[in-house]
């Protein structure tokens, strides 16, 4: 049947429609362990409110971690990689028109020296 | 050898120009040297084009001899009509980012960066 | 007779169409405002209808031929002349209907969602002018067969390109961000020229097919290969040379960058026709096709690194736009190592170009739609921070589901389109040399991790009390968003239809420089 083909990889193949139904059976399994669960939960009472071991909620404002505190840990472990790298990102146009030539340049002898390898 | 000049000449012109690009600091002038390339280039098309002793392909009144194939003519001027319509706009630029920034020094007109 | 005609016109059309529309676009804009809304959506829907049309004709019944000024557009080349076709000749073949079906997809929605989203905006005429001779040069270079007319369209491409990144000029930035693109595009313009010149000097022609007829691989036509190869690479904005690509994507109106995704793609189509057709058989397989690798990989790598630490959501998207480049050159260029090579390009080098095709169109539909969502969020909020955004996806709902179903397909998260043409890039690349393979998984992952910081930064958290008075976004900008989330989900569904639709015969008319030669010359050349 043409509608359940496999993306032929070369390697293995790839069904999308055969996926889809597992994940589909999966979430509807999902639902049924959650419908047997409790059901005490009331909009609008003090269970819905965010429970900060007793103290006062903060401003809204407060709460939300924003983009920037994402990822420290990563950019801060990779330091020595970023504090190369982002320089070169110096947004002179000179440096753009330069890099331009230079792989130009660094193409030409590859190309006209005979190659890599 | 004397008819290779004008290649040598358009290498040289390009050559300027390129160095110009990324020796000035005034954007003015990097625009003048994208102009200088295209002239450069302009030139190398037109040269291309040259038959010795030929004449313009011009059939009427034509004297006789062997004529020129026109394509680099008209290859050469479509890219002088580009050329113009870039210089304006990259010079418009210009103007704009003097009247924002204040300055057109290209080290201090890197602000978006990172 | 009418269809007739049309159809006899076809490759012509899809180009008067657009220049049409954009002509008259300043003219109808001083009748009435509404009036020009609906004539640039007309244009753009006609166009796409005949990019369709054409794509139907030349994957139904091969190449088509149009030769611009001939008795009839079939006859390339004229009685008297020796053998030369002279005239200036549009070679449409798979490859190019492949580009251009992608392009007026992406054209269509963006229109659709400029509508509303850039109704506050000023000078809204010519605005819409460039927009469509945008993609007047975007279709031009990927339907011409003649050297120096993919000069001229690469030229209007890039010009209105400049033009619309600086349009809203947001305290100078943007224009230093289109005078920084307009300057290295023109340069870059300029080579190309001179390489078309060399090959004029050497071959007096300026046709592709006589020019790879005829390429005999010299000294000069070396250097005309490095000098459109890099500077095309360049304006497709593969790393080392990306640098103008976040400042240009950043700051141009949102679905104007979603558009530049295509144009930037309309320059990586031109280096695969200029390694497959004109040169292909006379190449040294294995340093053009590392040389392209390479650009790949680097791409991939230090776009999604570079991605990861930015705050501006359209800078980061703009640096994931270069990684997703990295993985179109891998593919392909694992495709051209191994093309001389029948057995290993049986064995993977075919799926790898197909990959790497694949990923092209995947890109512009996923990329356009994330850049849309950048946009919609920009018109709510007024701001592309992601220090200050937060808690939008209580109110923009819809957005959010399209961010999402954007995001998913971008990190290969299946059942979306991504994925299916990622797939065929890791498992075919593997084959050539896993670590390459490896590198292109990692990529993946980092990938889905910035994105994670994107969605989060931006939908998830509390409501915030400055953006009180947020609201969904006008139904135009949900339907531009709406038809692009539609097709990432339908490529990621049916991916084997659209390979075996577009993709496969696509990669076949690149690979087959023959008969791209023979279309226009006739006999078995």
């Amino acid at each position: 049947m043409a509608v359940i083909e496999t993306l032929n990889t070369g390697f293995g193949s790839w069904n999308p429609l055969i996926w889809l139904a597992a994940f589909i059976i999966a979430i509807i399994l999902a639902w049924f362990i959650w419908l047997r669960g409790e059901s005490d939960y009331r909009k609008g009472t003090e269970q819905t409110k965010p429970f900060i071991s007793g103290n006062a909620e903060p401003e809204k404002g407060e709460v939300h971690v924003r983009g920037g505190n994402m990822y420290w840990g990563f950019t801060n472990a990779l330091e020595d990689y970023y504090e190369r790298l982002v320089p070169l990102h110096s947004g002179i146009l000179t440096d753009y028109i330069l890099w331009f030539l230079g792989v130009m340049a660094i193409v030409m002898i590859l190309v006209l020296g005979g190659g890599l390898i | 050898m004397i008819y290779n000049l004008p290649f040598i000449a358009a290498g040289l012109i390009i050559i300027i120009g390129i160095v110009m690009m990324v020796t000035k600091k005034n954007l003015i002038r990097i625009v003048m040297g994208l102009a200088l390339v295209e002239a450069g280039v302009n030139l190398f098309l037109v040269a291309t084009g040259y038959i010795e002793n030929g004449i313009a392909p011009i059939f009427t009144n034509s004297p006789g001899g062997e004529m020129v194939f026109p394509t680099v003519q008209a290859m050469t001027l479509t890219n002088i009509v580009i050329g113009i319509a870039t210089t304006a706009l990259l010079l418009s630029f210009v103007m704009i980012i003097y009247k924002k920034y204040g300055t057109v020094d290209v080290d201090k007109t890197g602000r978006l960066k990172g | 007779m009418i269809t007739g005609w049309i159809m006899e016109n076809l490759p012509a059309l899809l180009l008067a169409v657009p220049m049409l529309g954009a002509i008259l676009t300043p003219l109808v804009g001083k009748v009435s405002e509404k009036g020009r809304n609906a004539w640039v959506l007309l244009v753009s829907l006609a166009a796409l209808c005949v990019a369709a049309l054409l794509t139907n004709e030349v994957l139904s019944s091969g190449t088509v031929i149009y030769t611009f000024g001939a008795g009839t557009p079939a006859s390339a080349i004229p009685a008297d002349s020796g053998g030369l076709p002279f005239r200036i000749i549009f070679t449409v073949d798979a490859m190019s209907v492949f580009m251009a079906i992608s392009a007026s997809i992406v054209g269509f929605a963006v229109t659709l969602f400029s509508i509303a989203g850039d109704s506050k905006m000023s000078g809204k005429d010519s605005f819409y002018a460039l927009l469509l001779l945008m993609q007047v040069g975007i279709l031009g270079m990927v339907c011409t067969g003649d050297m120096f007319n993919f000069f001229v369209f690469l030229e209007i491409n890039s010009l209105a390109g400049a033009a619309l990144v600086a349009s809203r000029v947001d305290k100078g930035y943007a224009v230093e961000a289109g005078l920084k693109y307009a300057v290295l595009s023109t340069l870059g313009g300029l080579l190309v020229l001179f390489a078309v010149g060399l090959f004029y000097g050497q071959y007096d022609a300026l046709n592709m097919a006589v020019i790879a007829d005829s390429m005999q691989f010299g000294v000069l036509d070396k250097i005309a290969l490095v000098l459109l190869l890099v500077a095309l690479a360049m304006k497709s904005g593969a790393v080392p040379m990306h640098f103008w690509t976040p400042d240009a994507y950043s700051m141009a109106p949102s679905s104007v960058t979603a558009f530049l995704v295509v144009a930037s793609q309309a320059s990586l189509y031109g280096v695969f026709r200029v390694v497959f057709t004109l040169y292909n058989v006379t190449l040294d397989y294995a340093t053009i096709g590392w040389i392209i690798i390479i650009l790949g990989v680097l791409s991939m790598f230090i776009g999604v690194t570079m991605a990861i630490p930015q705050k501006d959501v359209k800078r980061l998207m703009a640096y994931h736009a270069v990684s997703q480049t990295g993985y179109m050159l891998l593919g392909v260029g694992v495709g051209l190592a191994v093309l001389g090579n029948a057995a290993m390009m049986d064995a993977f080098g075919m799926t790898a170009m197909e990959g790497g095709l694949f990923h092209i169109i995947n890109h512009a539909m996923y990329k356009g739609l994330l850049f849309l969502t950048a946009g919609a969020i920009f018109y709510q909020a007024g701001t592309r921070n992601l220090n200050k955004l937060g808690g939008l996806g209580h109110e923009m709902k819809w957005t959010m589901v399209f961010f999402i179903i954007g995001a998913l397909a971008i990190a290969g998260i299946p059942p979306f389109n991504g994925f299916a043409s990622k797939l065929m890039i890791y498992e075919s690349v593997f084959m050539f040399s896993p670590i390459l393979s490896i590198i292109a998984m990692v990529v993946s992952i980092l990938t889905l991790a910035s994105f994670v910081k994107v969605f989060h930064s931006m939908f998830m958290g509390p409501k915030l009390p400055e953006y009180e008075g947020v609201r969904e976004v006008p139904r135009y900008m949900l339907a531009g968003m709406g038809i692009l989330a539609l097709l990432v989900i339908l490529f990621g569904v049916f991916p084997q239809q659209v390979v075996d639709f577009l993709i496969t015969p696509a990669a076949t008319a690149l690979v087959d420089q023959g008969s791209y030669i023979a279309a226009v010359l006739g006999g078995g050349a």
